[in-house]
């Protein structure tokens, strides 16, 4: 369906990264958020508690990251499209509540704006030293998706996918931006809102006598009903059967986490977005995403301008992880290489996919800064040897 | 002559999802009396059952919202006010309950307990209070009176516990009440009043862990605690809470302790919204409606909430 026109700001607009996630998120049909402050992402939150009492919607500002990132799941089972922002130590406080999102399958997106750690770090800088935390953060087994925009206008599209793939595989949506992006000011463009598609909530169609709240459809992925409506259903955090009662026991429990998982894992191909250049005559693959994007584009130039034969694979959808992409490419090119604002996390993804077909080169970076794009041509360089 | 006219039907069972007993609890526990008392409050206060959400944390009482035939959400340690906050803000015609413990609401969940009462957010709180933590074994909690043996202060505690009426008082809740498992017909009058109660409302009841609890401190079983109770307990509406604290043996003060009348958060919002926003303000409420119509979405909003 497409976009209620009320939260869709259409025109060509000059701002952040922060303010264009926010947009994206009214685009979307978001109409409650729960936040806490936290630098560098609050411009999304102060945004949206500005924008949303003109739209029809809440905001509130809770006591803490771990009652935000509750509160937004409550909202989603009274009928609401809800997301919360923060940033990695607001990300650390929340991990309970992603886990309590995928195991009872409540839609709802997280956005962290990436800024140093560990701990406090560096509040105002950017890094990308997130990314295994979405992945993994939150204990148990299970899978998710994590996007990564590279620009105001990508935050906005993002945003709005991010909600669309929350609904459709019921699953916990990180949006991965990083300070820099969150504060970069660009053009952004807003689509009329017909244009805009919005994925509705799989809202069942059976009654209270039929419906089983947990009952997989044909993609793994149950239907849904809200509170109020006359179902009577229960939800909880425990292992629990197609009813929605707690059954703990290892069949249960192996049935219901491998389908949380393989929800996600057999529509990686649906669910992932990248960008690619230069691909088919590659001997060198740069696999980079967000900030560090932008600036391996740069590196990728100058290292073709020499001659180099490099391509480009940048990840919008991180997680899950493009592992056939890898490894297909893998068989035929001699290294990728891998620049990222950490001291190297998504680069074990991407050696693990390559089965040893080829060489992974890692370009890391601590945070605070971006990587300057002679860093990434000496890797350039230094792989194609 | 059927069955029923032989052993009629416990008016209770309609609210119990009769498939998940038996339950967990213990023989001599004081959460089912509770439950009781609760789903006897739903007949009085004539509650409307499809507009009613229960929210529990993780707990032996965190287990309540499984067993009740009601939309119910079983959530995690200590946040289930702020679940409830959300489920009350996104859609305002639900009657939210939260049922909970003492550990579960006041030590891991004590900053959202707070914050809710601060906020005057419309929840009707049930506290179960065994003074202890029941279901990991029987550790110390913040609630658990001086001098007490627990697995974890196998020597005794010694420090302070909280006096939880004296706490959301102070908080800003508009009704306080406290009563024991004992006092079946005042509690199921307490929960049946809040229903009627707008804003913030904490009713704690004392209840027994004989298991954990008195059987580790010598003080009997379940039936023992009843006689506890129904000797030492004394009715004071209208206490001061700072003089309704706890100990190990001594008289507990029961009764309703507050009642008051202040905004309640959406009505505050509303109102803050309209002041300044004037006709540019869409109440959430009458947008939802609209939304639901445009999208033809099951379950949408009864007549008469989109004026």
């Amino acid at each position: 369906m497409n976009a209620d026109p009320r939260g869709v700001l259409t025109g060509t607009h000059f701002i952040d990264g922060d303010h264009a996630c926010c947009e994206g998120a009214l685009a979307a049909g978001a109409r409650f958020s729960a936040g806490y402050p936290i630098t560098p992402s609050t411009e999304i939150v102060e945004r949206f508690s500005s924008r949303i009492p003109t739209v029809g919607g809440t905001f509130i500002q809770m006591e803490d990251e771990l009652a935000a990132s509750i509160a937004i799941q409550g909202a989603v089972w009274g009928g609401a499209k809800a997301f919360t922002v923060t940033s990695g130590p607001g990300f650390s406080l929340m991990m309970e509540h992603i886990g309590y999102a995928v195991m009872t399958e409540t839609p709802c997106v997280f956005i962290d704006v990436q800024r140093g750690g560990p701990s406090t770090g560096l509040p105002t800088l950017p890094a990308q030293s997130d990314m295994m935390q979405a992945r993994w953060g939150s204990h148990g087994d299970y899978s998710l998706i994590a996007l990564c925009p590279n620009s105001p206008q990508e935050c906005f599209d993002q945003t709005i996918t991010a909600f669309n793939l929350s609904e459709k595989y019921r699953v916990p949506v990180m949006v991965m931006m990083d300070e820099v992006v969150g504060h970069m000011t660009e053009k952004v463009i807003i689509p009329d809102a017909e244009k805009i598609y919005v994925e509705p909530r799989r809202h069942t169609k059976k009654s209270p006598e039929e419906f089983l709240p947990y009952e997989p459809c044909e993609d793994g992925v149950p239907e849904m009903v809200h509170a109020g409506e006359g179902y009577r259903f229960h939800v909880t955090g425990l292992t629990h059967d197609e009813r929605g009662y707690p059954a703990m026991t290892p069949p249960v429990q192996d049935k219901l986490v491998r389908r949380l998982k393989s929800k996600i894992d057999s529509a990686n191909r649906q669910i992932g977005l990248y960008e690619t250049e230069n691909l088919e005559d590659a001997e060198v693959v740069v696999v980079s995403y967000g900030i560090t994007s932008r600036v391996a584009q740069r590196g990728i130039e100058m290292a073709r301008a020499r001659g180099v034969r490099v391509g480009k694979l940048r990840l919008m959808t991180v997680w899950p992880f493009p592992e056939q992409l890898i490894r297909t490419l893998a068989k035929r090119v001699t290294a990728f290489v891998v620049p990222e604002l950490n001291l190297g996390q998504v680069v074990l993804e991407v050696e693990r996919a390559t089965g040893g077909q080829a060489r992974t080169v890692s370009v890391t970076h601590a945070g605070g800064s971006v990587h300057r794009p002679e860093q990434i041509l000496d890797a350039i360089l230094e792989a194609a040897k | 002559m059927s069955l029923s006219t032989i052993a009629p039907a416990n008016p209770v069972e309609q609210f119990l999802r009769t498939d998940r007993m038996p339950h967990i609890w213990c023989p001599g526990c004081g959460i089912g009396t509770t439950v009781n008392c609760f789903t006897r409050a739903l007949i009085d206060a004539k509650v409307d059952l499809d507009n009613l959400a229960i929210v529990s944390g993780i707990g032996c009482s965190g287990r309540v919202a499984g067993y009740v035939r009601l939309d119910s959400f079983h959530t995690t340690h200590g946040r289930a006010i702020p679940f409830a906050t959300g489920l009350k803000l996104a859609n305002p015609k639900l009657q939210v309950v939260v049922y909970s413990g003492d550990g579960d609401l006041s030590a891991i969940g004590g900053n959202h307990l707070i914050h809710a009462a601060r906020r005057n957010v419309d929840l009707k709180v049930i506290c179960v209070n065994n003074l202890i933590y029941a279901m990991t074994g029987g550790q110390t909690a913040p609630t658990t009176p001086a001098d007490v043996i627990t697995s974890t202060n196998p020597y005794g505690t010694f420090d302070t516990s909280f006096n939880l009426p004296h706490l959301v008082e102070a908080a800003g809740a508009v009704y306080v009440a406290r009563w024991t498992t004992y006092h079946v017909r005042q509690l199921s009058r307490a929960i049946a009043e809040i229903f009627q109660k707008p804003g913030f409302c904490f009713i704690e009841i004392i209840s027994p862990c004989p298991t954990l609890y008195q059987r580790r401190n010598k003080m009997g079983d379940g039936l023992d605690t009843m006689k506890y109770y129904k000797e030492k307990s004394k009715v004071k509406n209208g206490a001061p809470t700072s003089e309704v604290g706890l100990d190990k043996q001594g008289e507990i003060v029961v009764g309703k302790f507050v009642d008051r009348s202040r905004h309640e958060y959406r009505e505050l919002l509303r109102e803050q919204m309209q002041n300044t926003l004037g006709s540019r303000y869409v109440d959430p409420v009458a947008a939802e409606c609209a939304e639901s119509d445009h999208e033809t979405a099951a379950g949408g909003c009864e007549e008469g909430l989109c004026s």
